[in-house]
């Protein structure tokens, strides 16, 4: 591998933002033909190397050298020219437009200098396409294939625009595993073409998996090169962070006590009225982390949706403590004692406009002493958010800053600090750890399993089989709706992934 | 493998530099925006306005200047030795300013105006921090006019006192009533509010031509065949406490209006009710979650919305119109001219207040009487620079979005791809 030419060399790139040093001296080279993974936690400085290179930021020192040649990048324009293609994580697509026109976009091939040539376009797709063996229809519409399909549009927009250097800018947060893995069987037949690829990223396991070297970034310096063979997920961590990481979650026994949460025969449809979640009896008791491992799409959203009040149950029932709550408003339910983090802190666990002490607030602005007839105390509200701040470790900003300025880790100790600060009986953490960075995830295991030693029912949903593996007391697979299996915390992660494909439907459970 | 710097860090994660800088940013970019981007907008429409007089051949100068004078505004900086009248007694004090000059009666028209886009913009703005797009504003003026000229030409031997507060009670009530039918709709079965609100706006318009129309029940008792309401009595008419009240002085509907600011201000900032109105507006998906009704918060939005545009149709029917008529009602657009009102001033009490200024002493500076005879051949046009500058408005705000993308470029591609909205 080291033998191979250099096709692109960073030399001591610096970037300075006011106040902060984002990119101090950063050197990183890219062979032919090798996947290069940047790894670092967020905020260390992978994106905006990325973006130097891209010619979104110029650089205040250092070089840019592509094949030997020291270049200057001004533009995204100017680095596609050079053969620089990026996937973005969010997809930068037209939803209405067809998967080839999507691609040719702003460099069709036209008829009489005006009209779009779709058919040549559609040719050149397909050409593309089965040269690097994608499957994928040029004829289907963006906005009706999965996030995995798009991301293949996304790589073949840059092959199309001759891209040799590909740019992934963390392109698994969005893809189930399944899809991850077909996406890294792509990314190997693009080296195998002479592809060079940067792999952007902050997960361990899949660095290790895909990558030919690691460099890793910290705090915007680069920490070190090193090849991945041979590389553990302990040392990349260690690495990442700083200091040691506990990747394995630290737990006693769990003592389990009195079922808090049952749940008998509950039935819910999703959004285009089919049977979603078929027949779920389960228990979760106090002082025990359950979790429900799947697939994603398997029934687990609405499920927990329908426990908290946000989905219609159509049949069944489920009692916090006794207390008959199927069909209650999400106020009563969150009162009867569940508190949920949920699946999309974005979208539903925050507000992002509010401030954290006005997020912090959700479930008790409308109590003494928060208010007092229907008047809010902003003063209250600030000392219980600076108090809540500091017990939960929420970094980036005090009670007054808005919420969508945190990263993504405060956010969501943000969301775990109001659930668990609202001492709810039963905690429903809905995949509570995604797009997290190593230290956050740690964060967040840490306290479910405090907050189950406090005597807590923990629900536990997540679609990252070793998560499960490690935070769990009792596992539960879920598949089409139903609970095909329990197993215990010593499960293997092949029986569990059989399982979770509907192998074990009718066998009870082996562990 | 510990090759590199070993900072050891007191926490779980570290805190995070890059984007620390990217909020501070984002939050100075916000403020500065917030303010800037009106501004901007305003300053750009006069200037277009500006081209288009000079496209009549006329001097936008000049324009300016009879517009700017209309406004009234020119008599703040207007002193002399003047003396004024202390309230509830015969004495005079000396005052800087003259209270009797012609600039004075600019101002009171303008103020006039003002205290009603106050009220209609509120109407819009406080359904826009619930999320909602509330376009019913004009219809739910009409039906508080309506109580207004209905109680206040009814009732004439009742208190003064009494008889305004009732009037204007039964007014908000109506509007909240009419603005909480949409609001109901959506609640329920998700109608879309601008669709009904649009609906009602006709409702509330050919009801009031059948009402004060010839035969309608409430059409003028003294005069058969005149289209028009009966006369507001002396003592429901809001007292006028600068100029006269025989030729539209200022009346008290100017404190209403700033009342109705400091409630605005207070219910959204300080209220339960206005922090779920507000985490509604934000974010549906995030109130439901938290247990916050959806539906109740979009009735009772809509519901108070309709309150200030009602007290509105009041002050302008107790305050100087004192009766409505047919041509009254086909040509107001004043809850209209609210919708601008709120988008201007970012619906906000404070920009609500200055862009109801704004817009108010634009239309009565640009009145026909302010602008140089020369400019437009037919004197009556005159009045269009005023729409056409309104309209500009309207259109840069919609530009707005597109201002505060080049201001964001102009702070050095700051946050491409992270912070930035756009």
């Amino acid at each position: 591998m080291s033998d191979r030419p250099v096709v692109l060399d960073l030399r001591g790139i610096t970037k300075q933002f006011p106040g902060v040093l984002a990119n101090d001296h950063i050197d990183f080279d890219l062979r032919a033909g090798e996947i290069h993974a940047l790894l670092g936690e967020n905020g260390a400085g992978k994106s905006t190397l990325m973006n130097v290179l891209y010619g979104l930021y110029h650089p205040d020192e250092g070089e840019i050298v592509i094949q030997g040649d020291p270049v200057r990048i001004h533009s995204p324009k100017e680095a596609i020219e050079r053969g620089i293609g990026m996937v973005h994580q969010h997809f930068m697509l037209i939803p209405v437009m067809t998967v080839a026109e999507n691609i040719v976009l702003a460099t069709e091939p036209r008829q009489a200098g005006v009209l779009l040539d779709y058919a040549s376009a559609r040719r050149r797709v397909q050409d593309l396409a089965a040269q690097f063996n994608f499957a994928i229809d040029p004829e289907a519409r963006v906005e009706n294939i999965t996030v995995g399909q798009q991301q293949r549009v996304e790589i073949l927009k840059a092959l199309y625009r001759r891209a040799d250097i590909l740019i992934l800018d963390e392109p698994t947060a969005v893809l189930t595993p399944q899809e991850a893995q077909e996406l890294f069987g792509i990314l190997r037949g693009l080296t195998r073409e002479g592809m060079s690829i940067i792999f952007i990223s902050h997960k361990l396991n899949e660095v290790l998996e895909i990558a030919d070297r690691i460099t890793v970034l910290r705090r915007g310096k680069r920490v070190e090169t090193l090849p991945a063979a041979g590389a553990t997920e302990e040392g990349l961590a260690r690495l990442m962070v700083g200091r040691e990481v506990l990747l394995r979650v630290e737990k006693s026994e769990a003592k389990p006590v009195d079922p808090l949460l049952e749940v008998e025969d509950l039935q819910v449809l999703d959004d285009r009225g089919l049977e979603a979640v078929r027949g779920v009896s389960l228990q979760v008791r106090a002082g025990e982390i359950v979790g429900i491992a799947g697939v994603d799409g398997n029934g687990q959203t609405e499920l927990v949706e329908a426990l908290t009040g946000l989905r219609q149950v159509r049949a069944g029932e489920f009692r916090v403590a006794g207390r008959r709550l199927a069909g209650s408003s999400t106020h009563r339910i969150l009162e009867s004692g569940i508190g949920h983090i949920p699946e999309d802190r974005q979208r539903r666990g925050l507000v992002l406009e509010f401030t954290l002490a006005e997020n912090l607030a959700f479930h008790e602005f409308d109590k003494p002493p928060n208010s007092r007839l229907g008047w809010l105390r902003p003063g209250r509200l600030i000392s219980r958010a600076r108090k809540l701040i500091q017990e939960f470790d929420v970094r980036g900003g005090g009670p007054q800053t808005p919420a969508r300025s945190l990263s993504g880790g405060n956010q969501q100790k943000l969301v775990v600090a109001r659930e668990v600060a609202n001492d709810p009986r039963v905690l429903i953490a809905a995949q509570p750890t995604r797009g997290l960075d190593v230290g956050a995830i740690e964060y967040v295991h840490r306290r479910l399993v405090e907050e189950r030693d406090e005597g807590r029912a923990v629900l536990f949903v997540s679609l990252e089989l070793d998560e499960i593996l490690s935070l769990s007391d009792r596992i539960l697979v879920m598949y089409e709706g139903e609970i095909v299996g329990e197993y215990g915390p010593g499960a293997s992660e092949q029986e569990l992934g059989v399982a979770m494909l509907g192998g074990t439907r009718d066998e009870e459970a082996v562990a | 493998m510990t090759s590199g710097p070993t900072v050891q860090q007191p926490g779980a994660a570290a805190p995070d530099p890059e984007s620390l800088s990217a909020a501070e940013r984002l939050a100075r970019w916000q403020q500065a925006g917030g303010l800037v981007a009106p501004v901007i907008t305003a300053v750009l429409a006069f200037l277009v306005g500006g081209l288009v007089v000079l496209a009549t051949g006329s001097n936008p100068i000049e324009v300016y200047k009879g517009i700017w004078n209309g406004t009234g505004l020119d008599w703040f900086y207007r002193v002399g030795s003047h003396e004024v009248g202390l309230p509830f007694s015969d004495a005079t004090v000396w005052f800087p300013w003259d209270t009797a000059s012609p600039a004075a009666e600019n101002l009171q028209q303008t103020l006039l105006l003002t205290s009603t886009l106050i009220l209609t913009g509120l109407a819009v703005a406080f359904a826009f921090r619930c999320g909602l797009f509330n376009i019913g504003g004009q219809g739910q003026y009409f039906v508080g006019a309506y109580f207004a000229i209905w109680i206040g030409s009814s009732f004439a031997e009742m208190s003064s006192f009494l008889h305004i507060v009732l009037a204007l009670v039964a007014a908000a009530l109506a509007g909240a009533v009419w603005a909480g039918i949409a609001g109901i709709l959506k609640a329920t079965v998700g109608a879309h509010e601008v669709i009904t609100t649009i609906m009602l706006n006709w409702v509330a318009y050919y009801v009031g031509l059948y009402l004060f129309g010839q035969g309608g029940p409430l059409q003028n008792e003294l005069q058969p065949f005149s289209p028009t309401s009966n006369v507001v009595v002396e003592g429901a008419r809001l007292p006028v406490f600068w100029g006269d009240p025989l030729l539209q002085g200022l009346h008290v509907g100017l404190f209403v209006a700033l009342g109705a600011l400091v409630a605005f201000w207070a219910i959204i900032n300080r209220t339960t009710l206005g922090y779920e109105v507000r985490a509604v507006g934000f974010n549906p998906e995030a109130a439901r979650y938290g247990g916050i009704s959806v539906a109740r918060n979009y009735f009772l939005a809509m519901a108070i919305a309709g309150v200030f545009a009602g007290l509105a149709g009041a002050i302008d029917m107790l305050g100087w119109r004192f009766s409505i008529g047919f041509s009254d009602i086909q040509s107001s657009t004043i809850g209209f001219v609210g919708i601008a009102v709120a988008l201007l001033g970012r619906n906000t009490a404070l920009g609500v207040g200055l862009s109801a200024l704004v817009f108010g002493a634009l239309v009565n500076g640009s009145a026909t009487r302010n602008i140089p005879a020369d400019v437009f051949e037919i004197p009556e046009q005159a009045g269009n620079l005023s729409l056409t500058i309104q309209a500009l408005v309207l259109l840069f705000i919609g530009a707005d979005l597109v201002i505060l993308y080049l201001w964001a470029k102009a702070g050095q591609k700051l946050h491409v791809g992270r912070g930035s909205p756009l």
